[in-house]
């Protein structure tokens, strides 16, 4: 089952994927990596390809992180560029910003982006808005990094969703990978980045297993922020995601498979700036739209790409109104039952897409 | 004036919003300064920034929520220590500011990693318009780094201020950490433009202060007295000075707006 998993996870690697292992061959294969470890890939890449570059946050250095992202990264560059901070976020975020000023390239690991709502101010008035207000005086390249959204049993304080918050920001990039190779590649690029990018990770993410394909394993390896990915083509309905719920739909699209209904599912990657032309092309070849998220309703991700639907081309090729799937509208409770069931199930998603199909 | 003579072009400075001296000082010129006050393409700041956000070399804003310029300065002083280039950053804040949460998040940080960083409370006695003893449990903001040393100093006088500024620099060019100075100094006009300024303070004080304490008066009456310039040269500076605003702000009043083409740039 678990294998089946990845496979499909795997999108349209898969066939190739399931070839290569059957036969043996020993060309340079992909390989199997945990979005964990392709973050922490990522990190070590470029921490060697940049003086500049160095990580801070709690528990990063010798406690190897709070969920083992940076392990084994403070032995190999020390304590001048793996920083552990104590517990002040606002001030190790202004801090890091300030160093980014002075022409740093730091990355500021939250524990959970829970905690980054202390430093929100100078995440998005000491850094967000200062390019612009200094004229292009001033860049800030700093990277906001750590896991956000939902985590098993950690109730309603540590499970929020920042998306639509950071989204929200002009002069930020808010970046949401779900695979492996979206995490390493993106995360590289964030580094790059000359803005300040947020980067979502997803502590539900971390120990999944991808296929990395050999291109992936490259230290130059990078995937463009911006730029949606169509992890599963299909002709009747475009459900787009990001983040770990994009599992939930690749399951809810093989259970619809079985009915005959083909779902496109579309990636999101990048919530700032937005894909809209792959939402937009594949709503004109699918005339269904369906958002899915992780989030609260009330001006999610969901809401806005509905909204730019409705102001876009796509809009006269809907054939029936485009919905929204989200996280129930209420702080995360506790109980495992009442958990699983503030987030969209599959069975939520299997709902939505008949219901919007008619069948 | 006294920190700037203190410390070198190299060093870097931040501060709140109250800028346009500090702009003034790291480099960046009157005209420049008055026509981004004015809102004008020509602005240091291209007209984006205004009064509170103007940006030059080593000189970090500009920076309009208070506190938060701290551990900003602080990270300024990171970068400093990381790069060793033997740099300090002196990092300035109010009396207002002083009882901020992540000001003291800073000071613990930058004293446990010994960053280069001179902390500078200006007191000027009020925080908009609420005075030091009524915001303030203790109004020994020198004392307030704690652990981090404190020195106490005559904000008004300006050449104790550069002294003072060169032993804070050479303190933490050694590495021995950070280092905190409270200028004692005073405010003559209201916080901003919507502020008289006389409904928490009577003129009586502020006139006593002009007339008694006044930094240019003091260094000019001391230059005078020790034959360091006579009363013309000092008129003539003062004439010079006047043309150079008096044409900055002619430019600053005709300078064009920047255009709306540039609104998303």
């Amino acid at each position: 089952m678990a294998y089946l998993r990845s496979i499909l996870r795997s999108g349209k690697n898969a066939v190739p994927a399931v070839l290569r292992r059957e036969f043996h061959r020993t060309l340079p294969a992909a390989v199997q990596v945990t979005v964990r470890d392709a973050i922490k890939e990522a990190l070590d890449e470029e921490l060697e390809r940049d003086e500049r570059v160095f990580l801070l946050g709690e528990e990063v250095a010798l406690f190897e992180g709070a969920y083992k992202v940076t392990r084994g990264l403070w032995k190999k560059y020390g304590d001048k560029r793996i920083i552990d901070t104590p517990i002040t976020e606002i001030g190790f975020t202004g801090i890091a910003v300030g160093a980014a000023m002075a022409g740093l390239r730091p990355v500021v690991e939250y524990m959970s982006f829970n905690f980054s709502m202390q430093s929100v101010d100078h995440i998005i008035n000491s850094a967000a808005k200062t390019y612009y207000m200094s004229g292009g005086l001033q860049p800030v390249s700093i990277v906001f990094r750590g896991p956000n959204g939902a985590a098993p049993g950690v109730a309603a304080q540590h499970a929020q969703c920042f998306a639509a918050w950071y989204g929200h920001v002009p002069g930020l990039k808010v970046v949401s990978p779900w695979s492996a190779e979206d995490a390493k590649g993106l995360l590289k690029s964030a580094i790059r980045d000359d803005n300040p990018v947020v980067f979502l990770e997803n502590e539900i993410m971390y120990s999944v297993p991808f296929e990395m394909s050999e291109e992936s394993q490259s230290k130059d390896f990078l995937i463009p922020i911006g730029k949606a990915k169509i992890e599963r083509k299909g002709n009747h309905v475009t459900l787009v995601s990001h983040s770990h719920v994009v599992s939930r739909c690749m399951d809810a699209a093989a259970v619809l498979a079985k009915d005959g209904i083909e779902c496109e599912v579309i990636n999101l990657r990048t919530i700032r700036p937005m894909d809209m032309e792959a939402i937009e092309t594949s709503v004109m070849k699918t005339k269904h739209l369906i958002t899915v998220e992780g989030g609260w309703p009330q001006f999610g991700v969901g809401g806005e790409i509905l909204a730019r639907i409705m102001e876009g081309p796509g809009f006269s090729y809907l054939n029936a109104p485009a919905v929204r799937v989200t996280g129930v509208d209420i702080p995360m409770p506790y109980a495992k039952h009442l958990e699983e069931n503030t987030l969209p199930q599959i069975k939520d998603i299997v709902f939505s897409v008949k219901k919007t199909l008619n069948v | 004036v006294g920190i700037e003579a203190g410390i070198n072009p190299t060093d870097h400075l931040i501060t709140a919003y109250r800028i346009h001296g500090y702009t003034y000082t790291r480099g960046v010129s009157v005209k420049e300064i008055l026509a981004e006050l004015t809102g004008r393409k020509d602005g240091i700041a291209k007209g984006k920034g205004g009064s509170m956000h103007m940006y030059a070399k080593n000189f970090y804003g500009g920076n309009g929520i208070v506190g938060a310029q701290v551990p900003l300065g602080a990270g300024v002083a990171l970068a400093c220590q990381y790069q060793a280039k033997n740099e300090v950053c002196v990092t300035l804040y109010g009396d207002g500011a002083a009882n901020q949460g992540q000001i003291f998040e800073a000071f613990n940080m930058a004293a446990l990693w010994k960053l280069p960083c001179i902390f500078i409370c200006e007191n000027n006695k009020y925080g908009m318009g609420t005075s030091v003893e009524r915001a303030s449990a203790s109004t020994d903001y020198y004392k307030r780094g704690d652990y981090i040393p404190g020195l106490r100093v005559d904000g008004m006088d300006v050449l104790s201020v550069r002294e003072a500024t060169r032993f804070a620099a050479d303190y933490c060019r050694y590495g021995k950490g950070p280092i905190l100075m409270e200028l004692q100094t005073y405010r003559y006009h209201g916080h901003s433009m919507s502020d008289p300024g006389v409904s928490y303070r009577t003129r009586d004080e502020i006139q006593e202060v002009r007339g008694k304490s006044d930094p240019i008066t003091m260094l000019k009456d001391r230059m005078i007295s020790k034959n360091m310039a006579s009363l013309e040269e000092i008129k003539d500076i003062d004439a010079e000075i006047r043309k150079e605003i008096e044409e900055a702000a002619q430019f600053a009043t005709s300078d064009p707006e920047p255009p709306l083409e540039d609104l998303c740039n």
